[in-house]
């Protein structure tokens, strides 16, 4: 089996008495997008920080492309790519400029630069204004702009942190699709940062959820599936009495019932079917409109761990 | 070498000619003051190298970096720039002499060009042919050097302090307080040494030992502005 990409041991960063992040131990496989999920202030960019070399980790240790982050972090640098919390574009320069400076930071031909900025730009619909200052751009053209430059060398690894971050659902999506279609089509690893549920749903193959610095769980989405959320059945209808949500609660199969409004949110235990329950509804004198079965979905499972960590 | 190559092209572009444009207006005042207006009013003592000669020749490239240079890492950092930059596999070395070296060249240069044109324009003022050059010729270059060195303690200065600051606001606060101290400092120190230091030397040597000075100066600020570059400070400042 090879290497992996990333390989972090114990890894630790404090900032005074904080605990940015707090015993980490991750390991990410080549050729996949890793999301690395939870709320704002978890760790997640201190983690990034530390990958890229730019931190010194204060306990434990992290190897990137073999290379160790403390003792190698130019090697980490010169193969990888990074679009980290802000764009980092050169907003008086033209968007072609941008892009050809990286292409020289990271010592490519000429030709090489020209080739690769046409292909980028005319890829992201950004060809026509390339001789444009970015000032004048809009937040959602300079992001497309900043996934190119992290692209642009044709790096073995990407670090995305929050790439979608304050973005209208809309322009969130059609970044999603153009960041999916370049990083297939450049083959690229991603380490991505998100608390966009919905982002690392429809990005990532393998997801780990931090919080407080600390690791909770790490894998795809089908395991943590069925190790940490339960399928659910939503019922629309009228009266449902507090005897029929005592009932629904009271048989084994049912692991919790949340009535709102004219709907009933029922979590089963297991692969429990829908029907018996809709029929103990009927029968108790309820009515049923629709009944929607459904698979856990990320932030089901997100929300299950962000409660289970608090409570513990 | 090409790194230093590739931050001097970024500075071009982002802060003299950004978008492909002279990015400030300034640069033509400048031009303006030192190659027009004050050759204009010290008419052939400009040309003899006279005492405003060398001062406005010195001083003025000095302060004219001290008002831009805090931008340098301060700017960055407040345009979420910086970040990025230190991402890369760009080395230490090569974004601060990226930063120096096209600060004291493109000022230094500056300087150079109102020289000559402030010896093209009293000539023109005074009607004279044929045209007189600086006057010694030797003591135009030292000027330049001068200026060259006192454009380097500017840069390496003002990047230092860039460096450890918030704000470009407070980068330049600290940098025009800091030049009013050091002049207060060398005027103290100037006054306090024994007058008979100064009896055997001409003006031309006490010059040149200040040049000397500030050519140590220089060196020492540069090799605090190397050791104080730690990629972990600015991410975490």
């Amino acid at each position: 089996m090879s290497e992996p990409i990333i390989r972090t041991e114990h890894l630790s960063r404090t900032f005074g008495r904080i605990k940015a992040v707090d015993d980490l131990s991750l390991v990410v496989s080549e050729g996949i997008v890793f999301g690395f999920l939870g709320p704002n202030g978890a760790g997640k960019t201190t983690t990034i920080h530390l990958l890229l070399g730019l931190l010194e980790p204060t306990l434990g240790r992290a190897t990137v492309m073999g290379f160790d982050t403390r003792t190698q972090a130019n090697d980490i640098r010169a193969r990888t790519g990074a679009l980290l919390e802000f764009s980092g574009l050169y907003e008086r320069m033209t968007a072609e400029d941008n892009l050809d400076l990286y292409g020289r930071i990271y010592r490519m031909p000429l030709s090489e630069r020209k080739a690769r900025i046409k292909e980028l730009l005319t890829h992201l619909d950004l060809w026509d204004r390339r001789k444009e200052q970015v000032v004048k751009w809009s937040r959602g053209m300079k992001q497309k702009l900043a996934v190119a430059r992290a692209l642009f060398h044709h790096p073995k690894l990407i670090f995305l942190d929050e790439p979608t971050a304050g973005f209208d659902p809309v322009a969130a999506a059609a970044l999603q699709t153009d960041l999916a279609a370049l990083v297939a089509r450049e083959g690229a690893t991603v380490f991505l940062n998100t608390h966009n549920l919905t982002e690392a749903e429809k990005l990532c193959a393998q997801v780990g959820v931090i919080r407080n610095g600390r690791l909770l769980t790490v894998g795809s989405l089908d395991k943590l599936r069925i190790g940490k959320a339960n399928p659910h059945v939503e019922i629309t209808g009228r009266g449902f009495s507090e005897p029929i949500l005592a009932s629904l609660r009271g048989l084994p199969e049912v692991a919790s019932v949340e009535r709102q409004n004219d709907r009933l949110l029922i979590e089963l235990r297991g692969e429990a079917e829908a029907a018996p329950l809709v029929s103990l509804i009927i029968r108790s004198g309820g009515e049923v409109e629709e009944v929607r079965r459904g698979e856990s979905s990320l932030e089901d499972i997100f929300l299950t761990l962000m409660k289970e960590n608090k409570n513990a | 070498m090409r790194d230093i190559g590739t931050m001097v092209w970024k500075e071009g572009r982002d802060t003299i000619f950004p978008g492909g444009r002279l990015g400030n207006l300034s640069s033509l005042v400048f031009i303006a003051l030192l190659g027009i207006v004050f050759p204009l009013i010290d008419r052939v003592g400009w040309l003899a190298i006279s005492v405003q000669m060398v001062l406005l020749n010195v001083l003025f490239p000095f302060y004219y970096i001290l008002v831009y240079i805090g931008d340098s890492f301060a700017g960055e950092h407040e345009r979420h720039t910086l970040e990025t930059l230190l991402a890369s596999r760009i080395s230490d070395r090569a974004i601060l002499w990226g930063k120096v070296i096209p600060t004291v060249g493109y000022i230094w240069g500056m300087t150079v060009i109102s020289s000559l044109l402030s010896m093209v324009v009293v000539n023109l003022a005074q009607g004279q042919w044929p045209w007189t050059f600086y006057t010694p010729l030797s003591g135009w270059l030292i000027v330049l050097v001068a200026c060259m060195l006192v454009c380097l303690l500017a840069a390496s200065g003002g990047i230092l302090v860039s460096l450890h600051s918030a704000t470009t606001r407070q980068a330049q606060q600290i940098l025009l307080l800091g030049s009013l101290g050091l002049f207060i400092v060398l005027y103290l120190v100037f006054r306090a040494l024994p007058s008979q230091w100064f009896q055997g030397l001409s003006g031309s040597q006490i010059f040149l030992i200040a040049m000397l000075v500030t050519f140590v100066l220089d060196a020492i600020l540069l090799a605090i502005t190397m050791a104080s570059f730690r990629r972990s400070h600015l991410i975490a400042g």
